[in-house]
């Protein structure tokens, strides 16, 4: 950009950051329909502007998987909305699920250069519209794929980092199978994040899109207890990747804990987003819809489970958390958007005991009020009981959100796979590898739970690692040269 | 493309039995282990034990006891018909070893689980001593399955049609007092009666396993729908078990988890036995 054109801009009117059009929360907590509507195009090629085209961009290096940002919003900007879509798809396989999911305010629109003195571009929502601008068009454009290598790659687990890896490695002429568990595709994606915050349509559309690539997905295999990892290698796979997510629940381990109506946030998520439960009696699964409904934890899990109480038409929905809002893990947007839909937080507050009725529910729950003492182990100050504080809450449905550990099937069934004590599995930083030769792991299973696009970015560092193991190849030098050439 | 029915057998007034084409299944199967199925896109996801496999066929046998919805649905598959998705094998296998002398308790439809139990322990080495008991005679099913796997059999019923006039705890109280040496006793059937097995044998100081019938959603331990409480301690029954020491089990939380959806339950089978009338209460 030219000093004339940079002088010109600031004589015209700063555009502010355009909002995004949401559904209303006295209507929307009676459906399961997205929340956020979405740019339309005015305000995208609006939006897009506002990007002052950095020479050295930060959101660049701020994105886990490095997507071409400056270049994807200059499209846009031009209105050239399909080509945006692609030139994400360059470093990243599915936008449509990242637009609504990463947290952009920890990452790209955290460093963004205009946030010092304004709003960052809203780089999430534009991501966004250009994915599912796409997507609408029917305009999927299906990227050329390399000669085949001759290579078979096995990945086990269908959610963000399996789909990436699968993603990436088909494009590099590969031959990939996904072994999913569950009898659906996505992971946490399709069975952990609602339908308000995820559209399954838009999983089922990015998986769709991977096939369409040539890759093979096989539901119903559990590794681990339909075929061992050793088996799958034995059988001709070359290497294989481990995406299997942190599917353990936590529990507090207090009185009245496996009571009729406690649930793990796991369960009561996974049926009714996985199983419709919510569609009861059309769909067959069923959930208990809880009048006045407490969800334990601060984390984005415990926003989605006491969201989607009110959406199953609680009277009553709690967040109790035992920390203050400052140091909840929950997205702000989810944070605020279950404050909107009149979700009501109790802080500073931890259940010790659950009552029940005469018939095995739960009818009620015995809470302590915490303060904060010093900080622990986390970096967070720790709760601290205060002595005379315990009160009751009549509660007939508690989801426990308070956190998941590394699904224990693979490594328990994988003797020479090493894992932490805490069940993560133990893999190099940079590639993934795990102790086991032509095994690569990534995600929640080696991270403990944490989000989508980090998963994606390990996903992407293995899918690097692998390529060039099994060829030799080393794309991670080529794509750190590409960058330095463009600049 | 789901999973094809092979053969359709019906084994009682409200018990069928399914051959299914399920080869990696088969081959992978030990006993104890069970899958988790799903009949179609609409319907919920169920854990029925493999009663029995073929693995050069590449089936396993299916045998299970209408009781709801999806039971329902699945009985009114034809042979030939398709089940969505069948997972497995999933859970813990039995635990076999040469203990000695077993007796094999079963009661209705508990018998299609043990069987499978019971002919790995007689392939092991053990005296294999069977309980196969029922309300009435015609609810006794694999009379001659469980014949030619055990060293004796006996039959009991509750009307006394069929063998023994009485539970499978008056039977198994006999043989205790008998003076026969009991290593190990293994009982699978309706959660009371695994319970009074459980607690007929604790004087006795006998290793009692029972294989729990929990809720269940995923299978693989990742939601914890299928706790019970094994010792005092939190166990999932899709990973920890199915098979645990009955006389750790906290069988009345249990009993009590079963009944969570008792309500939609009753709403969902009768709105399949009278598919007109759900559609006026949908109204």
């Amino acid at each position: 950009m030219t000093d004339d054109k940079k002088k010109g801009k600031k004589k015209k009117e700063k555009i502010p950051r355009q909002k995004m059009a949401e559904q209303d929360p006295k209507e929307r907590i009676k459906n399961f329909n997205e929340v956020p509507f979405g740019f339309n195009e005015e305000q995208a090629r609006l939006e897009a502007t506002r990007c002052i085209q950095c020479k050295k961009p930060k959101c660049v290096e701020g994105c886990p998987v490095n997507i071409d940002i400056t270049a994807f919003l200059a499209l846009i900007k031009e209105g050239k909305f399909i080509e945006a879509a692609w030139k994400i798809k360059e470093q990243n396989a599915l936008p449509a699920i990242c637009g609504r999911v990463c947290p952009q305010e920890e990452q790209c629109e955290k460093v963004c250069v205009l946030g010092k003195k304004d709003k960052p571009v809203s780089i999430g929502y534009l991501e966004r519209f250009a994915a599912d601008y796409e997507r609408n068009a029917g305009e999927v454009k299906i990227p050329e794929k390399r000669p085949k290598t001759g290579k078979r790659v096995a990945i086990i687990g269908s959610g963000p980092a399996g789909l990436t890896v699968a993603g990436d490695l088909i494009k590099l002429g590969h031959e990939v199978t996904i072994f999913e568990a569950l009898h659906k595709t996505g992971g946490v994606l399709v069975y952990g994040i609602p339908e308000f915050r995820m559209p399954k349509a838009i999983v089922q559309a990015e998986v769709d899109y991977l096939k369409a690539l040539g890759v093979e997905v096989k539901c119903d295999v559990v590794v681990g207890q339909s075929v061992t990892l050793d088996e799958l290698l034995q059988q001709g796979y070359h290497a294989a990747f481990i995406g299997t997510g942190a599917g353990l629940p936590l529990f507090m381990n207090i009185p009245g804990e496996n009571l009729c109506g406690v649930y793990s946030a796991n369960e009561y998520l996974t049926r009714s987003n996985l199983m419709k439960a919510y569609m009861f009696p059309e769909y067959d699964t069923p959930i208990i819809r809880g009048r006045n409904v407490a969800t334990i934890g601060g984390g984005n899990v415990a926003m989605d489970s006491a969201r989607t109480a009110l959406r199953l038409g609680a009277e009553k929905s709690y967040i109790i958390y035992r920390r203050s809002r400052v140091e909840m893990p929950a997205r702000n947007d989810e944070i605020e958007h279950a404050e909107e839909e009149g979700v009501e937080f109790h802080l500073l507050t931890l259940p010790l005991e659950y009552l029940a009725d005469e018939k095995g529910y739960v009818s009620g729950m015995i809470c302590q009020k915490m303060e904060l003492g010093e900080p622990d182990a986390s970096g967070r100050r720790r709760p601290v009981p205060i002595p005379g504080s315990e009160f009751k809450m009549e509660v007939d449905t508690v989801i426990v959100a308070i956190g998941n550990r590394p699904n224990p099937l693979v490594p328990k069934t994988t003797p020479d796979l090493e894992t932490h004590r805490w069940g993560g599995i133990v893999a190099d930083e940079e590639t993934g590898l795990t102790s086991k030769p032509h095994v690569y792991a990534g995600g929640d299973i080696v991270t403990g739970a944490a989000t989508v696009i980090l998963a994606m970015g390990a996903g992407k560092k293995s899918a690097m690692a692998i390529h060039k193991e099994l060829t030799g190849e080393d794309l991670a030098v080529t794509s750190k040269d590409a960058e330095t050439d463009e600049e | 493309m789901g999973w094809q029915i092979v053969k359709k057998r019906q084994l009682g007034p409200v018990i069928y039995r399914l051959e299914v084409m399920a080869p990696e299944v088969s081959r992978k199967h030990k006993p104890g282990q069970f899958v988790v199925l799903r009949v179609n896109e609409t319907g919920e996801r169920i854990p029925l034990t493999v009663a029995d496999k073929n693995p050069q066929e590449g089936t396993i046998t299916l045998i299970f006891q209408v009781v709801g919805k999806t039971t329902m649905l699945l009985r009114d598959l034809p042979e030939g018909g398709e089940i969505k998705d069948i997972v497995g094998p999933l859970g813990t296998p039995t635990h076999l070893d040469k203990f000695g002398t077993v007796v094999c308790v079963c009661g209705g439809i508990g018998t299609g689980v043990l069987y499978p139990i019971a002919k790995a322990l007689k392939d092991a080495g053990n005296k294999v001593i069977s309980i196969v008991g029922a309300q009435s005679a015609d609810l006794i099913i694999l009379e001659e399955e469980m014949e030619a796997i055990s060293d004796e059999l006996n039959i009991s019923t509750d009307d006394g049609s069929k063998g023994t006039h009485g539970f499978v705890t008056d039977v198994l109280k006999k043989i205790l007092d008998s003076g026969e040496k009991v290593d190990l006793i293994i009982a699978v059937g309706p959660l009371p009666m695994m319970k009074a097995v459980a607690n007929l044998t604790r004087p006795y100081k006998i290793k009692t396993i029972v294989s729990l019938n929990s809720i269940m959603i995923d299978g693989t331990g990742m939601c914890g729908g299928c706790r019970v409480v094994v010792g005092g301690e939190r166990k999932f029954t899709c990973v920890d078990g199915p098979e645990f020491d009955g006389h750790e089990v906290d069988f009345d939380n249990l009993a009590q988890r079963l009944r969570t959806y008792k309500e939609q339950e009753n709403l969902g089978r009768e709105a399949y036995k009278c598919p007109e009338h759900s559609h006026d209460e949908a109204k």
